[in-house]
């Protein structure tokens, strides 16, 4: 079942076109990976989906059309995004982190217990819910960064870079709480530097190049595309 | 750099003398000549406070009453400019940006106190509840400023949100001076006198030193807005997405957080206590002008500055230790130093203290470190 | 300090409104604009006025201007009928919005709100035909004001440009009638003209439609591209053109104070004064982006100084003559302004702006403090300042020290442009753009900080001198926190970083209120507006400096 799509979407910044007209979709439980070198679109691309970005072009969630629609509505549809270098709130504690994520929510009973799913998928933040946030490790920060995301109860979580800087057991970490999340039904869009590890746990992968798709297919074709090998691997 | 040596130098543990002649080879070694020129403008500034000080005390020109009245003086006023000062220290932790109307935000606030307390007062609500009397004066004022604040954050600030210039800081001298000719416009250029809150007039006795109760009433007033506020600010759903959104914008629209909204609803809190602000500061000193608010603006702006700005807290203390210095500061060291006439000298004392502050100490009392740590 | 950069592309979005909500908003807008504008007194203010002789009072073209520019925005898009519909729409709404002022009078005791709001007020706001009455007919006006504006917006760019530019005209006469009137009436050989188009003391009807025809004539010959295409033309039609009109301005800056009468030319020497001013700050704020609002301490400075060096005074410690006097007052407020910026100057942005303010102020209060009553004359100020004199002369008329605020603004001029234009100018170019970016790129930003205040000070001081010896006293009230707002408003208006911005601002924000006499005590209110209005429309000012990269 497609719950995201997006069709035709040109972003520009000042007279430069970043994104060129990316169409794509994403199903209920699935990951969709969108690689590319820097510079390409990609973050941009996240950034509109999530309306950080003004954007031509259609985005439509649940047969709902929200490309008009401010970030913060798109988040209590659903819609959430993990953002770039992760943008915790460095003077907030913890705790305080996570919950600012549920603050649009008003289902008392249900975000307590979100709360303690969030902590189940995150032990490490379960030892410094009183810490000042800015003040942990950028594995950390990431998880902190998920939790924060994953407290609007997103049924689109949209994952900007989420290795960026992690030591690589890190990294494995993160991965595998994306791939646990998948499994619970969220649609991920991920984009990644980290392109094999990214292709390996998605469903479909995207390849952008200057603002465009030019590849697109399931995540281990890509992985054995040469073109693909060529760029990331060498 | 510099601290990494000094975590080095920290497990050696070189005595406290060679740490501090360190120090200051390396601030010599760093120091531009304006740096020289500004160290001299301190030791300057503070050996004349000190003279002005040691002198003042040791000819004993004040009695204990007066100092005691001084203060309480300084402590009525800093209650006020702690109010005011919160609005500037919330917009300015939020956007970065002053809020150059807020003063006068503030005047349009005692004006609506002014007809709201005249209405009670003909009904001799003052006489037969004073302090209900005067929670309905602090409401329609704080309901006015609110409403303003609202405009002004409209006009000024909303359209330049996303650009980092001059723009909002000129546009906003505008609007004060927009809202200062129309209200002399609409109320005339005469000053208009509040009406006495006779069942508070007259003074306790504190420690055998009269206090008027006015003053008392404004500390108290002060400090209990202030506590809310702060509850506000730490304990609430608002006030937690206003630190989110003055962290981080972006990040708090991904977090589903209205930014729009809060940073209005900013401006409104801040008018309201301004509001509020105003009708304390027209109890105390019972006449009011539409001129009267912007340089009690400017210097409710220093007291945020001097609390570290951003800083709900801080606000607070600078409101507090400005008042104080404001008020005690002429005869603590003005006269002492032999100046005619220094209670004319108050405004000097008071900007003198923020353009110091401003270029001594732009972090404040409560340094961003503390700040960072509150949490 | 540190200052966090805040970087957010956040933009709040406006949502989506259905198609009568605009002139519906538009039209709660431009009534409420007109109530305040009855409320806050410039109603009354201008009603005293004519626009047309016995017909159409001032307050009243107001109020319907009001309406207008309000309908303008609310017809901007659709087919005639839509155009026409929301027109009236919005005029119906601001009519009774403005309908809900007649309430007001049943208010008790209203006049001890507003001072305006006294029966004689009502009665002209209901043209005497009593409430109902009056409240209907402005519906009826309304309406019918916003169905034209409607019709006249859905014609066709000429004939639209033509209505538009005939009322225009028909407000700006209106509003300088007091200054066409007496500049006819000077010229004997235009009197019959005078007689033709002004009754007493406003516009007859017949000149009223003359009036309105020329304006429709200016706009129907206009060429297609408006202003753009004219001045350029104008001004690059070969050197010998450009030369020609040089020569015309020179001529027309020279000979405008012999022509005029005394009030003209004082009104000419105030803007040459502010406009020196302006062009301090133009080096501050235009070229290195100081926002400096304590400009008025340097422009005090130098006042103080030519009072205290050529005053007839007791207070004086010399007995100079100006023209000795004002070098040392350019020097010493140059030196107040290297002193004070050395401290203020690390100081940055907004932080700047209070800093600067409370010097400004520290030096007013000072100035009127009892404590250097017997230097500087506490709030009596010191009088009896010598006039300029030389050659047996004795320059006091406000026409002859035009003069010499004329060849200040010269060299005021060219000492900017070669400073904005050489190495300096590119440094201050960067400091303005970023200052940790100019930094790492080795400017010394302390100095060309410092450099760029303390030329700002000298101008200033240059200025405060010309007030001086023109005022003829120097008293504390003169240096008001007012005056810093005006120099940076003149700025605003003409083009931060522009130098011809700066006369062409001082211009317009204080030759334009001086001859509206009507205005008065609401200058200042409109100078707030204006302020607005050029951030909001048009940032870059009247005058658009020339970018830094085309600066070398």
């Amino acid at each position: 079942m497609t719950l995201l799509s997006v069709e035709d979407l040109g972003v520009s910044y000042g007279g430069i076109r970043a994104v060129k007209g990316i169409s794509l979709s994403l199903d209920k439980g699935s990951i969709v990976a969108l690689i590319g070198a820097n510079g390409a679109g990609k973050s941009t691309t996240l950034r509109a989906v999530s309306g950080l970005t003004e954007a031509s072009g259609r985005v439509t969630f649940d047969g709902e059309d929200i490309t008009d629609l401010p970030p913060h509505d798109r988040v209590s549809r659903g819609i959430s995004q993990v953002p770039e270098g992760r943008r915790i709130f460095g003077r907030l504690s913890v705790r305080e982190n996570i919950e600012v994520g549920a603050l649009h929510r008003r289902d008392r009973a249900k975000i307590a217990a979100d709360f303690e799913h969030v902590l189940k998928l995150f032990p490490r933040l379960k030892e410094r819910l009183r810490q000042v946030a800015g003040t942990l490790s950028g594995g950390e920060q990431q998880m902190l960064a998920m939790a924060r995301s994953l407290m609007s109860a997103p049924r689109v979580l949209l994952l900007d870079e989420p290795s960026m800087g992690l030591a690589p057991q890190m990294v494995a970490q993160v991965f595998s709480v994306i791939e646990d999340l998948k499994g619970e039904g969220l649609a991920i869009l991920l984009v990644e530097q980290n392109a094999i590890a990214a292709l390996e746990i998605s469903s479909r992968g995207y390849v952008l190049e200057s603002g465009e798709i030019t590849l697109s297919d399931s995540g281990r074709a890509l992985i054995d595309h040469p073109g693909v090998r060529k760029a990331y691997l060498g | 750099m510099a601290e990494e040596i000094g975590a080095a130098a920290a497990t050696i543990v070189p005595s406290l003398p060679t740490r501090l002649r360190q120090r200051w080879a390396d601030w010599y070694r760093r120091a531009t000549w304006v740096d020289l020129f500004l160290a001299v403008v301190r030791i300057v500034i503070l050996v004349a406070v000190c003279a002005g000080v040691l002198n003042t005390l040791v000819s004993q020109r004040y009695s204990a009453t007066e100092w005691f009245s001084f203060i309480a003086f300084g402590l009525t006023i800093g209650g006020i400019y702690a109010l005011i000062a919160l609005g500037y220290t919330m917009v300015y932790g939020i956007l970065r940006m002053i809020n150059f109307a807020h003063g006068d935000v503030m005047a349009a606030g005692t004006f609506a106190g002014y007809f709201a307390a005249t209405v009670i007062d003909r009904h001799g609500l003052i006489d037969s509840a004073p302090l209900a009397a005067l929670v309905g004066t602090m409401i329609a004022a704080a309901a006015c400023s609110a409403l303003l604040s609202l405009f002004v954050e409209r006009i000024a600030y909303r359209p330049f949100l996303h650009v980092r210039s001059l723009a909002p800081l000129i546009c906003a001298i505008g609007v004060s001076f927009v809202i200062e000719y129309s209200l002399r416009g609409f109320f005339g250029t005469g000053n208009r006198a509040y009406p006495d809150w006779r069942p508070f007039e007259g003074s306790i006795d504190i420690a055998g030193v009269g206090v008027p109760k006015l003053q008392l009433l404004s500390i108290t007033a002060a400090i209990v807005l202030m506590l809310a506020l702060h509850v506000v600010v730490n304990h609430t759903r608002l006030g937690k997405a206003m630190r989110a959104v003055s962290e981080d914008r972006d990040a708090a629209a991904l977090c589903g957080i209205d930014v729009g909204k809060v940073i209005t609803l900013t401006f409104v809190l801040g008018g309201a206590l301004a509001g509020v602000a105003g009708v304390l500061y027209a109890l105390v000193f019972k006449q009011i002008a539409a001129f009267t608010g912007f340089f009690l603006g400017i210097k409710g702006f220093g007291a945020a500055v001097l609390g570290g700005i951003g800083n709900v807290p801080g606000a607070m203390i600078g409101g507090f230790v400005l008042g104080l210095v404001e008020s005690t500061g002429p005869a603590l060291f003005l006269d002492g130093l032999g100046i005619a006439a220094p209670f004319q000298l108050r405004d000097v004392v008071a900007f003198s203290m923020l353009v110091m502050v401003l270029v001594f100490r732009p972090q404040g009392l409560l340094g961003e470190r503390l700040a960072a740590k509150r949490a | 300090m540190s200052f966090e950069i805040v970087t957010s592309s956040y933009r709040l979005r406006t949502r989506r409104r259905a198609p009568w909500q605009a002139p519906l908003r538009i039209g709660l807008y431009s009534g409420a604009a007109a109530v305040y504008l009855v409320l806050v007194g410039l109603f009354n203010a201008l009603e005293q006025q004519s626009l047309i002789e016995e017909l159409f009072p001032l307050g009243q073209a107001a109020l319907a201007a009001c309406l207008v520019v309000g309908c303008f925005f609310a017809t901007r898009e659709g087919r005639l009928a839509t155009r026409i519909a929301s027109g009236a729409l919005a005029g119906t709404v601001a009519a009774l919005v403005f309908d809900l002022l007649f309430l007001l009078q049943y208010v008790p005791d209203i006049r001890q709100v507003f001072i305006v709001a006294a029966p004689r007020l009502f009665r002209e706001l209901n043209w005497g035909l009593g409430d109902p009455i009056g409240a209907a007919i402005a519906v009826a006006a309304g309406a019918l004001i916003g169905a034209t504006t409607g019709a006249v917006a859905a014609l066709p760019l000429r004939p639209r440009r033509a209505v538009w530019s005939s009322l225009i005209a028909l407000v700006a006469v209106g509003a300088f009638e007091e200054v066409l009137i007496v500049a006819l009436q000077g010229a004997s050989a235009l009197k019959p003209l005078r007689r033709l188009i002004f009754a007493y003391d406003a516009l007859s009807p017949i000149g009223a439609l003359l009036v309105a025809v020329a304006g429709a004539a200016v706009a129907a010959s206009w060429p297609r591209g408006g202003v753009k295409t004219l001045l350029p033309a104008a001004l690059q039609g070969g050197p010998h053109r450009r030369r020609a009109l040089i020569v015309l301005l020179w001529a027309a800056l020279l000979l405008s104070p012999l022509i005029v009468n005394a009030y003209y030319a004082q009104v000419l020497l105030l803007i040459g004064l502010y406009g020196l001013m302006a062009m301090g700050l133009n080096v501050e704020l235009g070229f290195a982006g100081l926002v400096d609002l304590g400009f008025v301490a340097f422009y005090a400075i130098g006042a103080y100084t030519v009072a205290l060096l050529t005053s007839n005074n007791p207070l004086a410690i010399a007995d100079l003559s100006f023209w000795a006097a004002l070098p040392l007052a350019i020097a010493t407020a140059a030196t107040a302004g290297f002193i004070f910026g050395l401290p203020v100057l690390r100081v940055r942005g907004d932080y700047l702006a209070v800093a600067t303010l409370s010097l400004g102020e520290i030096v007013r209060v000072l100035v009127s403090s009892d404590a250097l009553k017997h230097t500087l004359g506490g709030a009596q100020g010191i009088i009896e300042i010598a006039k300029p004199a030389g050659f047996g002369l004795t320059l006091g008329q406000p026409w002859q020290i035009y003069y010499i605020v004329l060849a200040l603004i010269v060299v005021a001029w060219v000492v900017s442009r070669n400073l904005d234009r050489s190495y300096i100018g590119r440094a201050w170019a960067a400091v303005k753009g970023d200052e940790d970016v100019a930094q790492t790129f080795g400017i010394d930003l302390v100095g060309y900080k410092l450099l760029s205040y303390t030329v700002g000070a000298a101008f200033a001081g240059a200025g405060g001198a010309v007030f001086a010896t023109m005022i003829g006293s120097v008293y504390p009230a003169s240096f008001q926190l007012l005056i810093s707002i005006n120099v940076l408003a003149i700025l605003v208006v003409g083009g931060l970083g522009s130098i011809p911005g700066a006369v062409l601002g001082a211009a317009a924000l204080i030759g334009v209120p001086e001859l509206l006499r009507e205005f008065g005590e609401f200058r200042y209110l409109l100078t707030g507006i204006v302020l607005i209005l050029m951030m909001r429309l048009r940032p870059q000012g009247l005058v658009r400096a020339r970018s830094p990269a085309s600066r070398a």
